[in-house]
């Protein structure tokens, strides 16, 4: 490299020394923006919370605490003596719809990732995993409308011959289920699949049946990432709005009964926001007040899965 | 460790061996040669023997050809594999070995391209008959892996997996223990029976996977690159493990060390890559099958003694 090869034996010092380049300039303005990039993230969730937190502590001022978290009747929005703010029947909604959407989407999306990643021939597969990924991108205002002009007095009313209200727990539920079945899916199969084939060789090798290799060897150490799955499919059935908007009602319900419309607290939120209410009136700090309840929920549900994922997670090399 | 300081030799040789590239391994297999199984007996007594010609084979191949997708892979392999004998299977990469031994318990089923032809009789049954069922051969032909792979399971569930699977009765803990100790490792792990097996050392990890495979207790073992992964001292306990289990199974080895195989087996079969001049397409054929002692002092072909002296592979 030296043009000067005299530098052989005991010459002049090479110069080593940081010198200012294109180089050296170009990548300090790269590692900058990157910084900025960086903060401006962190920035934005620091103001989503600041912004949350200054409404909602405003709300506290006029209403109780013990009130809003124990209270059973949600009735913000009535006038005079019917007002009452216990968030109860909103949560245990969010919970109830969840549940439903959890109970249809778990066996189904689990049954696919199985069949996906272990007895799909290649080609079965080519096919299968783009349409589940189509299904993911289905806009849930769609699903929505699906669940309120098919599901409900199509499939429920028609041919199940269920009574059910106009807006129920059970369409929005089937909805929410198709619509977290491909997140389970797909995530589900790709935990499978990153389950090394030498345990499945191994568990062959000890003259176990492909059902008895699949269920007791290869399930059980895809756990982490299944359950990953899981819990991120619940994270977007608590967090769902539009389908429940549209086809679940809104009538904070403190019940169980599937028939009945219910509503979970991002239908609220929307409702309430689109509504025509004063600004900083209580009505309008309910938004915020929900919304941080919300946040601290699905907080707490990624807490436990990640403690979950970092027990059970195996690291193969 | 004990069995270590009671065949100091062999673990020394396969120190050397590990460190050792294709050029010094042909002195070394002499070395082998004189010192491997010469001092075997010392230690397994009679059974190091060499077979004779009344003990009845456990697998008789007939002109087995295996192909993957339509290339071959395996062509036209006819050989007997004695009862209760360690057989070595040597040869360079891509000579098939691995292929013929995962034909012998048809893990190659588990490989959708893979198509087989010709016979594997074990125990006079053709294992490719149309009514065999592959879970019922690989209940009674064990596998151990080139890489350790323990299950993501307590050492104890790992052990129990095998009869867990297979209905077995009896006493699990007691099979576990009785699978353990004939793995070498019961005094190692009595004590932890309960931790996940991911813990062990790798040697510790491909006992436990021998004792998993012996749990079942299967009549024949099939190790495809058993110490390929392990250190000397790990190989040396391997290598001391089949001394001893090769008294109630049969047990066939791949290996790439010579030494190992001068060492442990008493046949040995020599595989070699065959180029097919048109296309370019390698596949691996048997060239020599015999007694270990002749392939690796006089072998009667000269591929062979080429491989087994160093000069080429």
């Amino acid at each position: 490299m030296e043009a000067s090869s005299t530098a052989a034996a005991g010459g002049p010092r090479p110069n080593l020394s940081r010198g200012r380049t294109p180089r050296s300039v170009g990548e300090s303005i790269i590692k900058a923006l990157l910084f900025v990039a960086a903060l401006i993230s962190i920035a934005t969730t620091v103001g989503i919370v600041v912004s949350l937190l200054a409404e909602t502590i405003e709300f506290f001022s006029q209403v109780g605490i013990l009130e809003y978290l124990l209270g059973t009747k949600w009735t913000p929005l009535a006038g005079g003596d019917q007002k009452s703010f216990g968030v109860l029947p909103l949560i245990s909604g969010t919970l109830y719809l969840t549940a439903l959407g959890l109970i249809v989407a778990v066996p189904l999306g689990l049954g696919s990732a199985i069949y996906l990643a272990e007895y799909a021939s290649p080609r079965a597969r080519r096919i299968i995993k783009p349409v589940l990924e189509l299904l993911a991108g289905i806009p849930t205002i769609v699903l929505g409308y699906f669940a309120l002009t098919f599901i409900t007095p199509v499939v429920l009313q028609g041919i199940f011959g269920i009574e059910v209200l106009i807006f129920n727990a059970l369409s929005a539920g089937l909805a929410l289920g198709v619509l977290i079945l491909p997140v389970v899916a797909t995530l589900a199969d790709d935990a499978l699949r990153s389950v090394p084939s030498s345990l499945r060789e191994g568990a062959f090798g000890l003259g176990a049946s492909k059902p008895q290799v699949v269920l007791r060897v290869v399930f059980p150490a895809a756990l982490s990432g299944i359950v990953a799955a899981l819990v991120l499919a619940a994270s977007r059935a608590i967090g769902e709005t539009v389908i429940v908007l549209v086809a679940g009602g809104a009538s904070a319900n403190l019940g169980i009964d599937p028939r009945e419309s219910f509503q979970n607290m991002a239908a609220f939120i929307a409702q309430t926001a689109r509504g025509d209410i004063a600004a900083q009136s209580v009505e309008f700090l309910t938004i915020f007040a929900v919304g941080t309840t919300l946040f601290v929920m699905t907080l707490i549900l990624n807490a436990i899965s990640i403690r979950f994922v970092r027990r059970f997670q195996q690291v193969y090399e | 460790m004990k069995q270590v300081t009671e065949r100091p030799e062999s673990s020394s040789e396969a120190r050397s061996a590990a460190g050792a590239g294709p050029g010094p391994a042909g002195t070394q297999a002499h070395n082998g040669r004189t010192t491997g199984p010469g001092t075997a007996p010392a230690a397994t007594g009679a059974a190091t023997t060499k077979p004779s010609v009344d003990t009845p084979p456990v697998f008789e191949i007939e002109k087995l050809t295996v192909r993957y997708g339509g290339k071959l892979a395996v062509h036209d392999v006819s050989f007997d594999i004695t009862e209760k004998r360690i057989t070595a299977l040597i040869g360079a990469s891509g000579c098939g070995k691995s292929t013929f031994i995962r034909s012998l318990n048809r893990m190659n089923d588990l490989i959708p391209s893979a198509t087989v032809e010709g016979s594997v009789r074990y125990h006079g049954q053709n294992l490719y008959a149309s009514e065999v069922d592959a879970v019922q051969v690989r209940k009674r032909i064990g596998m151990v892996f080139q890489k350790p792979n323990p299950f993501p399971k307590s050492i104890y569930d790992n052990i129990a997996f095998g009869p867990r699977v297979l209905g077995m009765d009896g006493n699990m803990d007691e099979m576990v223990e009785r699978a353990l100790r004939r793995g070498a490792l019961w005094d190692e792990v009595k004590d932890r029976l309960k931790t996940n097996a991911f813990g062990m050392s790798g040697g510790q990890q491909q006992r436990l996977c021998i004792a998993r495979a012996l749990a079942t207790d299967p009549d024949v073992l099939l190790m495809d690159e058993p110490a390929s992964a392990l250190d000397p001292i790990s190989t040396g306990h391997i290598e001391d493990l089949m001394f001893e289990l090769k008294e109630r199974y049969s047990i066939v080895i791949v290996t790439h060390n010579m030494q190992q195989a001068a060492r442990v087996s008493d046949m040995t079969a020599f595989f070699t890559v065959v180029v097919d001049e048109a296309s370019g397409h390698r596949h691996g054929e048997v060239v020599e099958y015999d007694e270990t002692e002749k392939v690796f002092t006089n072998p009667s072909d000269e591929r062979t003694e080429a491989y087994v002296t160093g000069r080429v592979g």
